[in-house]
């Protein structure tokens, strides 16, 4: 019996990373296409993709939205999750409500509300409307986070620092979002990969600047190519990077 | 440095339950003085009016000859001693310590010092690099004292600062909270339900029941002569008598009319109030007197708590003649 569930195990993992071993693997292809046979290893697909310009400003424009997206996420979830955890508002189960909401309306329909909206507004569409986008996404995400964070302990030394003169801003930076650094640089971090894997909202909310994911859509309208596996590969390695660290940064500490 | 606290006519409701009930206190610059009841008698409810925590519903609360009506706690020249100490976890004691200070606009340096100067008060000198959670319950209450005296206030809260310690440790507490006020001077308004820790340091007494004051005054006084039965019996064990037109169970007492209260330290074989022969039911040795339980023989429905002193035989069933050397009649 021990050994059928060793087998189980090694199944389930072999079903989730198999097309991510793949697809690595077939990055290092020494030919056109990123099929078997395996023809040999090479590292001319990087080179081919390290060199290419549009997926280079790509790659910055992900990571720009992704940080900025996920900072603006993250205090005003941060910042909603204290109100509703620390003031008694009328309404406020509701208020709570609202703010999850999101989490459960598919991107699709997300970015297209976003998408009319824009239009209606006549704002052009650009990095910054993507990050609106993203911050929706995320906001319920932080805020959520948040809000299940805050505990008694943070309130009475809240309540001590008031006491010895911090305004509520002083309050806020010195006492509660330190206390609480563990599920903040959390909830960043979980952000920060959904919006960098994020193609929907990016794909409709975008026109000349576009993000990483939508910069590898089209690249696999042209076919495909072991140029599209390197990027793919360099895009799991980053979201790996962030969830490491995130385990080592936080995680590990918090225990 | 220090100042005088005014209660005046202070009412508290929290939705239909009265926690004030037209409560007036004076409290003197520098005075320390104990609130002490059972929970629910309002003496948190009271120090959170004056520390800013609350608005009272009625009346007016000054601090220093200043009304504090609308003024938030960070404003007022009062600081706050926790109960479960509400330690910064992600400081270090030194920057918990100066953190008041920080929030006053005070420089580093001046500030460190003065941290290191008020652990030094506390006795924790030279550890102003550790972390609050490597530190014993008694040492994070000496921090959480030091930090909310670094600021110099006029007057300092306490909220059962001691309740979380066990018995050993909080009397020796507070003795040291009691040489810490007489150094630094500061007025001391101390929240607790422990009579004994009440009378170890307290100038004076306020004894709270039911959202009122019952009876206020220095240990000895509210001890030996309330001014009501339930401080009578808050403050300590005593022997309860009905008296009626100068009689009693135990016979004639030439005492006026109502209950007739006495500690059981007061009892003795001497005594000029005679309360007759009365049967030893059980006795025990209690290290400082010899407790026991008495029956008088003229009421057998009664029973007496009488401490005797330590070198007293008494044994079951003896027939003692006693009397009380102090009464109260409430």
């Amino acid at each position: 019996m021990r050994v059928l569930g060793w087998i189980y195990m090694a199944l389930a993992y072999v079903f989730v990373f198999l097309p991510v071993a793949v697809l690595v693997a077939f990055s290092f292809q020494d030919g056109r296409l990123p099929v078997p046979p395996f023809q040999g290893f090479s590292l001319r697909w990087y080179e081919k993709v390290l060199g290419n310009d549009d997926l280079m400003a790509a790659l910055g424009n992900s990571f720009l939205v992704a940080v900025v997206s996920s900072a603006i996420a993250l205090v005003l979830g941060f910042l909603a999750a204290h109100a509703l955890a620390r003031v008694r508002l009328p309404g406020s189960v509701l208020m709570r409500g609202v703010l999850i909401a999101p989490m459960t309306v598919s991107y699709l329909i997300i970015a297209l509300g976003l998408l009319t909206m824009f239009g209606a507004a006549g704002v052009k569409l650009s990095l910054w409307t993507v990050g609106a986008g993203h911050v929706v996404i995320n906001l319920p995400l932080c805020f959520a986070i948040c809000f299940a964070a805050m505990g008694d302990q943070q309130r009475s030394a809240e309540r001590a620092a008031r006491d010895l003169g911090a305004a509520e801003w002083q309050v806020l930076w010195h006492i509660s979002a330190p206390m609480l650094a563990a599920p903040l640089a959390a909830a960043f971090f979980l952000s920060v990969t959904f919006s960098w894997d994020e193609f929907i909202i990016a794909f409709l909310l975008t026109r000349f600047d576009v993000t990483l994911p939508v910069e590898i859509w089209s690249m696999l309208r042209s076919g495909l190519s072991p140029a599209t596996n390197a990027v793919g590969s360099l895009v799991f390695l980053v979201s790996v990077t962030l969830v490491v660290a995130l385990e080592l940064l936080v995680f590990r500490r918090a225990k | 440095m220090t100042a005088g606290v005014s209660v005046r006519g202070v009412s508290q409701r929290y939705g239909g339950a009265l926690a004030l009930d037209d409560v007036s206190l004076e409290i003197m610059a520098g005075e320390f003085v104990v609130l002490l009841g059972p929970s629910g008698c309002g003496k948190t409810t009271l120090l959170n009016l004056i520390g800013g925590f609350a608005e009272p519903t009625r009346g007016q609360v000054l601090i220093g000859g200043k009304d504090m009506a609308g003024v938030a706690p960070k404003e007022r020249p009062t600081t706050t001693v926790f109960q479960d100490y509400a330690l910064f976890p992600h400081m270090s004691l030194a920057e918990n310590v100066g953190f008041g200070l920080r929030m006053r606009g005070v420089a580093k340096a001046e500030r460190m010092a003065r941290a290191e100067e008020m652990l030094a008060l506390v006795g924790l000198d030279g550890r102003g690099d550790r972390r609050p959670h490597e530190l014993s319950g008694g040492q994070r209450q000496r921090v959480a004292l030091a930090r909310a005296l670094a600021v110099s206030p006029d007057v300092l809260l306490l909220d059962e600062p001691l309740g979380a310690l066990d018995l050993k440790l909080r009397r020796a507490m507070q003795d040291e909270l009691k040489a810490i006020q007489r150094r630094v001077g500061t007025t001391f308004v101390h929240v607790t339900h422990d009579q004994e820790e009440a009378m170890g340091i307290a100038d004076r007494i306020v004894v709270m029941n039911g959202g009122k004051i019952e009876d206020q005054g220095p240990p000895r006084e509210v001890y030996m002569r309330p001014k009501s039965l339930f401080a009578a019996g808050f403050m300590g064990e005593v022997n309860r008598i009905k008296v009626k037109g100068g009689v009693s169970a135990l016979g004639m007492m030439a005492v006026p009319d109502g209950v007739l209260c006495i500690r059981p330290e007061a009892i003795s074989t001497a005594g000029a109030l005679r309360l007759g022969p009365c049967r030893v039911r059980d006795a025990a040795f209690f290290g400082g007197y010899v407790r026991a339980h008495v029956v008088p023989v003229a009421a057998p429905d009664m029973v007496l708590v009488v401490h005797l002193p330590q070198g007293a035989e008494v044994a079951e069933g003896q027939v003692l003649d006693l009397g009380a050397s102090a009464h109260v009649v409430l």
